[in-house]
C-alpha cells in the first residue's frame, strides 16, 4: 500500500518534473557547457576554452560595473517598493470612500506593459520638455538631465521600477490583511494597545509569510526585469545604468558572443541561488506560519 | 450520381488550386524602422504594388523593430529553420553577416548584363558599406546622411540671417551662443544646438571625424583609428560645445526624443538623420531649414541606414524572386516615392531624375541636401564584431561628454580594446 502510494506520488509529480527538466535544468546545464567554449564562428565548430571566458569576465570592467549597478538597483528598489506596497495596502484596507477606485489606481501601473510605460516615461524624463523638469521649474529648481547624467540614470530607472512594482506587491499584502482574524484586533483593542503597537506587534508579524514571498519576488525582479533599459538608457551613459541581464542580452544578441553571455548567465544564476538561500535562512526564523 | 460527379469536380479543382499555389514563390523579409513616422505603411504599400505586378511572387514583409532587433529576428528565424530569403538590415552589419556565413553577394545572383549594369546604378558613397573585397553584399535602400535642421525663426530672433546657417565649426559655436535663450532666472529656455549622444553616438562622431579629415576604420573592417589626433580634436570640439561654449546641454542627449525637442523649439539646431525630414516637415509649426553639416577641414558625414541583403539559405528560384523584389524596391520610381514619404535618400541618380522627385525637390529644396552632401560622405563605422567595437567607441564618447574622462585617454582605451578584438581578423 505504502509502495503504491509512493508510485502514485511520483506519477503525480512527473509532468511538472518533466517540464522543469526540459525548461529549467537542461538549459542550466547547457549554459554551463557553453560557458567553457569559445563562440562558434560560421561553420567552424566551437573550440574548448576551459576557464578563459571566466578570466575574461574577471578582467571586464563593464561586468563589474553592471554587477555593482545591479546590487545598488536591488538595494534601492526592493525595500522601497515593499514599504510602499505595505503602506498602500494598509491605506486601501481601511474603511474609506472610493476604496475600489483607489485600489484600482494603485494597481494600474502593474497592468501596463513595461515597454509601453518606458516609452511614456522616456518623455517624462526628457530634460527640456519632460514632466519632471517642468515640475522642478515650477518650484524654481534647475532641471536635471535624468537619463543623460551618469549620476542620475540609475536612480531614474529605480524610481520608475518602484512605481511599477509597488502596486503589484500591494495586492499580496491586501489579500493577507483581509485574511487576518478580527478577534486578535478586538483583543488588542480591549487591552488598550495603541495603533502603532498593534501594527508592530500584531499586523507585521502576521504578515511575515507574505513579506517573505514578496521579498523573494522583488529581489528576483531586481535582477530579471530589464525591459525598460531597452527604451530608457540602453545601459548608458557609459554603462552608468547597465544591469547584468541587459549586459547578457547585449553579448548574446548585439555581439553574437553566446559563450560570454553563457558565462555571465552562470554568474547571475549563482548570485540568485545564493540570494534565495540567504533570504530563506534569515527570514524563516522570524516567520510564524499558522 | 450527380453527387459523385460534384465530388470529383471539387477534387479536380482542389488539385488545380494546389498546383497553382506551388507555382508561387514565397519570400519572407524582415525590415527595420529606426526613425519616427508611419513608415511601415509605406513599405507595406510598396510591397503590395510589387505583388500586383508580380502575381507569381508572394511577399511576407515583417516589421522587426530597430536595426538591432531586425538583425536578431532575421538571424534567429534562419537558425530555427524559418524561411527568410532576404532582409533589410543595418548597412554596417556586412562583416558580421559574412563572418556568420549568412549572406551571398549580389554578384553571384545577377545573371544578365542588364542586372550587372543595375549593380552600378547607385551612388558610390552608398555602396561603400555594402562592398567588401570588390564584391557587392548590400544594395542601398533606406539610406541617409546626417543633416543639420535649424529653426529659421530662432535665427531671426537672434539677429542672424536665416538663410546663412553655420558652415564651419567656429560658426556653429559662435552662432550657437547667440541662439541660446535664457529666462529671467538665467535658466535656458532654448539651446543653441543639440547633437544626440545616445543610440548612435559613434555615427555622429563619424561626422565630426570626417569633417576633421579622418575616417574611423579601414574598409576591410579589421582596423580602427579611434585615437588619431584628428579624432581627439573632434571629440574635444563636441565636448566643448557644451562645457566651453554652453551651446548644448551637458550630459548625453537622447536620440529618441531629440526631434520632439526641436519641434517644441527647445533647441535651435539639431543634427539628425535625414530620415526624419518628412516627419519634421509635417509637424514643425515654424519655418525651418535644412543644411549640410558644418565643415572643419572639409564637409563630411557618414552615410547611414539599411541595405538589402540576400540570405544564403534559399533556392535558386527564391533568389531570383528576391533579386526581382530588390530591383523593384530600389527602382528609380519606388526610390523616389520612398524618399518623398520619408526623407531617406533616393538611392540612385536616376531617382532624382524622375518627374516626381524632381518636382518635390523643386517645391521643397531641403529634400536635396542629403544628396548634395553625398560627395563629402564616408562609410559608417563597420568592422568585424561590430557590436562590441561600436560599444567601445560609444562608451568613450559618453564618458567624455559626461566629464568622466579626457578625450585622449578615453579614445586611447577604446582603440586599444578595439585593436585587441580585431587582431584575429
Amino acid at each position: 500500500m505504502n509502495r503504491l502510494n509512493q508510485l502514485y506520488a511520483w506519477l503525480m509529480l512527473l509532468p511538472a518534473l518533466l517540464m522543469l527538466l526540459a525548461f529549467t535544468y537542461l538549459p542550466t546545464v547547457t549554459t554551463l557547457w557553453h560557458s567553457v567554449f569559445y563562440p562558434a564562428r560560421g561553420s567552424q565548430p566551437a573550440q574548448f576554452a576551459g576557464l578563459d571566458n571566466y578570466r575574461m569576465l574577471i578582467d571586464d570592467p563593464v561586468f563589474w560595473q553592471a554587477l555593482s549597478n545591479n546590487l545598488w538597483y536591488a538595494l534601492g528598489t526592493v525595500p522601497l517598493s515593499i514599504a510602499l506596497a505595505l503602506a498602500m495596502a494598509l491605506w486601501v484596507n481601511g474603511r474609506i470612500g472610493g476604496r475600489t477606485a483607489l485600489r484600482l489606481a494603485y494597481f494600474t501601473p502593474t497592468m501596463l506593459p513595461m515597454i509601453a510605460v518606458a516609452n511614456i516615461w522616456l518623455f517624462f524624463y526628457t530634460p527640456e520638455i519632460g514632466l519632471f523638469n517642468r515640475l522642478l521649474e515650477c518650484v524654481g529648481l534647475p532641471g536635471i538631465n535624468w537619463l543623460g547624467d551618469p549620476d542620475w540614470a540609475l536612480p531614474s530607472l529605480m524610481l520608475m521600477t518602484v512605481w511599477k512594482e509597488a502596486g503589484f506587491f500591494m495586492i499580496f499584502y491586501l489579500a493577507a490583511l483581509q485574511a487576518l482574524s478580527r478577534d486578535l484586533y478586538q483583543a488588542a483593542a480591549l487591552e488598550g494597545a495603541s495603533a502603532l503597537y498593534t501594527f508592530r506587534r500584531l499586523t507585521l508579524p502576521l504578515l511575515m509569510p507574505t513579506t517573505l514571498f514578496v521579498l523573494v519576488n522583488a529581489v528576483l525582479n531586481a535582477f530579471k526585469l530589464v525591459d525598460h533599459l531597452f527604451i530608457l538608457t540602453k545601459g548608458g551613459p557609459n554603462n552608468a545604468s547597465n544591469l547584468l541581464l541587459y549586459y547578457i542580452y547585449e553579448n548574446a544578441f548585439s555581439f553574437f558572443d553566446s559563450s560570454y553571455a553563457a558565462t555571465l548567465t552562470v554568474i547571475l544564476l549563482a548570485l540568485l541561488v545564493t540570494l534565495a538561500l540567504l533570504q530563506f535562512r534569515l527570514i524563516e526564523r522570524r516567520i510564524h506560519y499558522r | 450520381m450527380l453527387n459523385r460527379r460534384n465530388t470529383r469536380l471539387a477534387l479536380g479543382l482542389t488539385t488545380l488550386l494546389a498546383s497553382a499555389a506551388q507555382a508561387q514563390t514565397a519570400l519572407t523579409l524582415y525590415y527595420p524602422v529606426s526613425v519616427g513616422g508611419p513608415l511601415t505603411q509605406v513599405v507595406d504599400g510598396m510591397i503590395a504594388d510589387f505583388e500586383r505586378q508580380n502575381p507569381e511572387i508572394d511577399v511576407n514583409a515583417i516589421y522587426a523593430g530597430n536595426y538591432n532587433d531586425a538583425r536578431v529576428k532575421a538571424l534567429a528565424a534562419l537558425q530555427s529553420g524559418q524561411p527568410a530569403q532576404l532582409s533589410v538590415m543595418f548597412s554596417i552589419d556586412v562583416h558580421e553577416l559574412r563572418d556568420l556565413d549568412a549572406i551571398v553577394p549580389f554578384d553571384e545572383v545577377v545573371e544578365t548584363a542588364a542586372e550587372r549594369q543595375w549593380l552600378q546604378s547607385f551612388y558610390p558613397a552608398l555602396m561603400e558599406n555594402g562592398a567588401v573585397d570588390g564584391t557587392t553584399w548590400g544594395i542601398p535602400f533606406q539610406r541617409s546622411t546626417i543633416v543639420m535642421y535649424y529653426n529659421k525663426e530662432a535665427f531671426r530672433e537672434a539677429g542672424l540671417d536665416p538663410e546663412q546657417p553655420p558652415k564651419s565649426w567656429d560658426e556653429l559655436a559662435e552662432m550657437g551662443q547667440k541662439l541660446v535663450k535664457k529666462d529671467a532666472d538665467g535658466q535656458v529656455e532654448r539651446w543653441g544646438a543639440m547633437i544626440p549622444s545616445t543610440g548612435y553616438p559613434y555615427w555622429m562622431f563619424g561626422a565630426l571625424a570626417k569633417q576633421n579629415g579622418a575616417v574611423l576604420m579601414n574598409s576591410a573592417g579589421n582596423e580602427t583609428y579611434f585615437n588619431q589626433p584628428e579624432m581627439v580634436e573632434a571629440l574635444s570640439y563636441w565636448r566643448d560645445l557644451s562645457r566651453k561654449y554652453h551651446v548644448m546641454p551637458e550630459g548625453t542627449i537622447e536620440w529618441g526624443t531629440l526631434r520632439q525637442n526641436f519641434l517644441e523649439q527647445k533647441t535651435a539646431i539639431m543634427w539628425h538623420s535625414t530620415g526624419n525630414l518628412t516627419a519634421v516637415k509635417n509637424n514643425a509649426k515654424f519655418d525651418f531649414g535644412v543644411a549640410m553639416l558644418p565643415a572643419h577641414k572639409n564637409f563630411g558625414s557618414p552615410t547611414g541606414g539599411g541595405n538589402f541583403y540576400l540570405f544564403k539559405k534559399a533556392s535558386p528560384e527564391e533568389r531570383k524572386a528576391a533579386l526581382q523584389l530588390v530591383q523593384f524596391m530600389t527602382s528609380p520610381e519606388q526610390a523616389a516615392k520612398w524618399s518623398i514619404a520619408t526623407g531617406y535618400m533616393g538611392v540612385s541618380p536616376a531617382a532624382y531624375d524622375t518627374a516626381a522627385l524632381k518636382q518635390y525637390v523643386q517645391s521643397f529644396p531641403p529634400a536635396a541636401v542629403a544628396r548634395d552632401q553625398l560627395k563629402y560622405a564616408t562609410a559608417e563605422l563597420a568592422t568585424h564584431q561590430s557590436g562590441r567595437v561600436r560599444k567601445l567607441l560609444d562608451d568613450a564618447i559618453q564618458a567624455v561628454l559626461n566629464g568622466q574622462a579626457e578625450p585622449q585617454a578615453a579614445l586611447d582605451t577604446a582603440q586599444k580594446q578595439a585593436q585587441r578584438i580585431l587582431s584575429r581578423y
